[in-house]
């Protein structure tokens, strides 16, 4: 191999800038997706309900929710790009010796699902009076199904970076000889419903947050009050074309209760593969369990709270660490489903990995840096511990605020209280913690590997890959330093104007995604539910 | 299984037609409306003829990219890290111009209106040059050794061969959006698009035809030849249409003469997907790049499913939305007032 030899700083920058640069493309993506994902099903739902009863605020929420959903699906395609394009360009040594079976899951994604999921969308956005109700219906479920395929096809590619399955080492490469088993891979299946549940805790706890900020700003503003017993009492407030009527109540009201209730099952929903994932995960990657309870001994106590030094790496160290608070054998209940089975730790698993992969980088010029240098099996334990934490506990928190909002909203409106608003805003941004943190536990806890090995079965134990040998060999530190620092500053400002965006639609209310509401006259029921028989009309939605 | 990896390179060479073909239009219209001087209602009315179905022209982008790794990961892999620098700048240009797309309407002030208007013209125009030199260079080729790792540093791939493909990309693009707003607007920006067609259709097919002459004449073959003459008949063909009025028909062979132009190219290049100009050894071909049979067979199987589908419900939408759009059609904007 010709490889150019590189100076020892060089490389060791490229791949530290080009892990940077994956971390932070993909945590932004996902920062989209799972909304994309949550949303697109959400308004799927309230138009088929709008579709069956003929009521307004059905169709009100599908227009106000389906506005929100396309601001932010946007964004989500225009990062998804970078995703699709950055193997190839930062991380080539990867996809050359993955490529055989990497390749198909992402190249299936694009013609089984991105086509379906922007064409649909394309008839829905546009196809409000063109397509007859019942197709133009089926628009938006052809796209938020297609959003669901996308995640399974893209999950299929990760999991197989966690447990590699239906593969050969065939001339040094990864290839596939089992497509069935890589696309059922036992890891992919219980990864989808964890990622798809995690996606619905986001619309939840959206719908949630929202809907209350418009409830408060209703009661603030003297429409709706209550009677003695708390009760709601729906006034309403017309002037100025505003249209807060009594219809624009139940759309909020509705919506807040729809997105509590989302919350609460999705909690359910993780918490259960979640548990799944974690015996799935005490076989197939022993290290990453053990490094997500900063576990030095082997045990069977979950650690609720470690102190000490958790924060160096290797095996010494790690006699440092003490459980505060620990509960005795939900460890093993974790990993195995019983209580008493023990998981090993640190200290047991280094010298296992080493003596089944090697203490030592293969001396070879593709390795860089790295080429000879003793492998450290320890992933960033700081991450990994606090990652799978924060997971919890922000899904915790949102689903115990959904709980405390069903609760509070129970007789109709929400109470005038600044400081329970703030529960509005924690339920937002809780599901998105809970979704990044997930990720960067799952990801850095795959360290030292892009490809983890698989010990616990047979003959495929031998398909790994380090991620010091991932990355493009002649790609320079420079060429890696200018994408990261050109993506990173255009992703802040798309952040901040996809933000102000959102803040104006939410604050705009209904009306912000209906204009044919503030131009038609308070005379009651809405018209324009109900005159969708324009043929002549050319464009229904135009930009 | 031997014509699996031929097949592969044929349905790469369709997907980039696909792309070039759709996204081209679209492309055009985004330099359009982002760098020519229309009024808002023009910009609007260009915006709305691609609305609906940029989106779903881009993911040809996205599958021809996904095939590649699937089908020929080498490529894929030499290709994308060879062009470390332009493809960040093409994700930028499609990033700016996709976000612009849907956000430029919600602009509450003039100078916001502008700056999405620069981010839609100069995103599209970019994202056009881009694919092109890319698409150039993997015809005409790259320092590549043995591994197929590009050397020479990161600006190794500015050559006149990249600037001849960018330009022949934007051109096409341009023309191609003149003849799809002639197709799908009526009233003053029709007549205009006619006008603009029909003067400016030959300089600016030139490029493309000298980025196909140039591969053709390095890998002679006589159905690359046959490909070529039929590309220029195409033009010519589109040419007297346009000047008879007959705007359908002015498109298709311009169509034409992309697809004829592409499949020389193509033709041309076969077996070789990517050539290495340190040492024709270290060529990447479609023998040493492609995946294994299986996987090729696999993925065969799906785009035997997927690419008529693809291509009928496609076809449904542009259906749907084939209602010319005049300037009357636009609603007045709607401002978006806080209600709380
Ligand atoms: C669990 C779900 C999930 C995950 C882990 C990822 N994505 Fe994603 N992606 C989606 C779910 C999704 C989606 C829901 O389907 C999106 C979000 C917004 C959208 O338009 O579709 C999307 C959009 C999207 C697009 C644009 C599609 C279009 O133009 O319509 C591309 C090219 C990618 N993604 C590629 C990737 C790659 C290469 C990833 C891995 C590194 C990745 N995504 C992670
Ligand atoms: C969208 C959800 C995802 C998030 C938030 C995410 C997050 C991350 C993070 C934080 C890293 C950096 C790890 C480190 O450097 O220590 C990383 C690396 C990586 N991930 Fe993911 N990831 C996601 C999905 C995926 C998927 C679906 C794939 C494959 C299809 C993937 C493939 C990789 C690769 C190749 C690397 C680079 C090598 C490495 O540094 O480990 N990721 N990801
Ligand atoms: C009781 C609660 C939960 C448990 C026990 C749990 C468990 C897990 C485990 C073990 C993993 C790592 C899988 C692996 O690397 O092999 C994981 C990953 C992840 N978790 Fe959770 N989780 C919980 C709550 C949540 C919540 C509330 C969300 C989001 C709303 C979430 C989102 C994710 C995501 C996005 C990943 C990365 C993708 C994946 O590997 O599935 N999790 N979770």
């Amino acid at each position: 191999m010709a490889v150019l030899p590189k100076t020892i700083e060089e490389s060791m920058d490229a791949l530290e800038i080009a892990r940077w640069q994956f971390g932070i493309t993909t945590v932004y993506h996902f920062l989209m997706v799972p909304l994309t994902i949550g949303l697109g099903l959400t308004v799927a739902v309230l138009q088929t309900l709008w579709y069956k009863t003929g009521n307004e605020h059905w169709l009100r929420m599908t227009k106000f929710w389906g506005k929100l959903f396309l601001i932010n699906f946007i964004m989500g395609v225009a990062t998804g790009i970078v995703q699709e394009f950055q193997f190839g360009m930062a991380w080539s040594e990867y996809s050359r010796y993955v490529g055989d079976v990497f390749g198909a899951p992402l190249a299936m994604e694009a013609l089984l699902a991105f086509f379906v999921e922007s064409t649909f969308l394309g008839l829905w956005i546009f196809g409000w009076k063109k397509l007859p109700k019942f197709l133009h219906l089926l628009t938006i479920w052809a796209a938020s199904l297609a959003t669901m395929l996308s995640a399974y096809f893209i999950l299929v590619a990760n999991s197989w970076m966690q447990h590699p399955v239906g593969t050969q080492i065939i001339d040094g490469r990864a290839v596939m000889t089992d497509a069935w088993a890589v696309f059922t891979n036992v890891t992919a299946l219980i990864t989808f419903p964890h990622t798809l549940f995690g996606a619905f805790a986001v619309a939840g706890g959206f719908l949630l947050g929202i809907s209350w900020f418009h409830l408060y700003r209703r009661r603030r503003d003297g429409i709706d009050t209550v009677d003695a017993q708390g009760r709601v009492v729906v006034g309403e407030d017309l002037s100025k074309g505003r249209r807060r009527d009594e219809v624009d109540y139940q759309v909020w009201i509705k919506s807040l209760r729809i997105g509590a209730v989302v919350a609460l099952v999705s909690f359910m929903g993780v918490a259960l593969t979640g548990h799944e994932q974690a015996k799935l995960m005490f076989e197939q990657q022993p290290m990453k369990m053990a490094s997500a309870e900063a576990a030095c001994h082997d045990g069977t106590g979950f650690s609720v709270l470690t102190l000490g030094d958790v924060t160096t790496k290797g095996a010494t160290s790690c006699d440092d660490v003490v459980a505060v608070f620990e509960v005795p054998g939900l460890l093993s209940f974790l990993a195995n489903g019983d209580f008493t089975t023990e998981v090993k730790g640190v200290n047991t698993l280094i010298p296992e990995y080493q003596e089944k992969y090697g203490k030592y980088y293969p001396n070879d010029e593709s390795m860089g840096q790295y080429a000879g240098q003793e492998i450290d099996y320890l992933p960033v334990m700081e991450v990994t511990y606090w990652g799978f934490r924060l997971m919890i506990t922000f899904g915790g928190l949102s689903a115990l605020a959904a709980a405390v909002v069903l609760w509070i909203t129970r007789k109709g409106t929400v109470p005038q209280s600044k400081w329970l608003s703030r529960i509005a805003l924690l339920s937002i941004a809780a599901p998105f913690g809970a979704n990044a943190t997930g990720w960067i536990f799952t990801e850095m806890g795959r360290q030292p590997f892009t490809v983890a090995p698989n010990p616990e079965m047979g003959g495929i134990d031998q398909v790994f890959m380090y991620t010091a040998a991932s990355v493009s060999p002649t790609v320079s530190a420079g060429e890696l330093l200018f994408s990261l620092i050109t993506l990173t500053t255009v992703y802040a400002v798309l952040l901040v104007v996809e933000l102000v965006l959102l803040t104006r639609y939410i604050r705009g209310g209904v009306g912000s995604a209906m204009p044919e509401l503030s131009h038609s006259t308070a005379d009651g029921k809405d018209q324009s539910a109900h005159d969708d028989s324009d043929d002549g009309d050319v464009l229904a939605f135009a930009y | 299984m031997d014509w699996l990896p031929a097949l592969w390179f044929v349905l790469i060479a369709v997907l980039w037609c696909g792309y070039l073909f759709l996204e081209g239009f679209d492309l055009g219209v985004g330099m359009m409306i982002g760098i020519g001087r229309s009024s808002e209602q023009r910009k609007r009315v260009l915006l709305n003829t691609i609305g609906p179905v940029w989106d779903g022209n881009e993911v040809w982008l996205l599958t021809a990219g996904g095939a590649t790794f699937a089908a020929f990961p080498h490529w894929y892999a030499s290709l994308f890290s060879a062009l470390y620098i332009p493809l960040t700048l093409v994700l930028v240009a499609l990033i700016f111009r996709a976000v612009a797309i849907e956000y430029r309407g919600k602009a509450k002030t003039a100078a916001a209106g502008k700056l999405w208007d620069a981010a839609l013209g100069y995103g599209s125009l970019v994202a056009a040059f881009g694919v092109g030199a890319m698409l150039a260079l993997t015809t005409l080729g790259l320092p590549l050794n043995a591994n197929g790792d590009r050397v020479g540093g990161p600006f190794a791939w500015l050559t006149w061969h990249a600037v001849l493909g960018g330009v022949a990309v934007v051109a096409f693009c341009w023309i191609h959006a003149l003849a799809f707003v002639r197709l799908k607007t009526d009233g003053p920006i029709r007549a205009r698009a006619g006008k603009l067609f029909t003067r400016w259709l030959v300089p600016a097919a030139v490029p493309l035809v000298l980025w196909v002459l140039a591969v053709v004449l390095r890998n002679d073959s006589a159905a690359a030849w046959a490909l070529l003459a039929a590309a220029a008949a195409a033009l010519i063909a589109s040419l007297l249409l346009a000047i008879a009025g007959r705007e359908g028909a002015a498109f298709i062979a311009l169509g034409a003469m992309l697809l004829a132009g592409v499949a020389a190219i193509f033709t041309a290049a076969f077996p070789v997907v990517l050539p290495s100009t340190i040492d024709p050894a270290f060529d990447l071909s479609i023998y040493n790049a492609s995946s294994t049979p299986y996987t090729l067979k696999l993925m065969s199987i799906v785009a035997a499913f997927g690419v008529p589908l693809v291509l009928a419900y496609q076809a449904w939408s542009y259906w749907v939305f084939r209602k010319r759009i005049r300037e009357e059609h636009i609603p007045a904007a709607h401002e978006v007032t806080s209600v709380v």
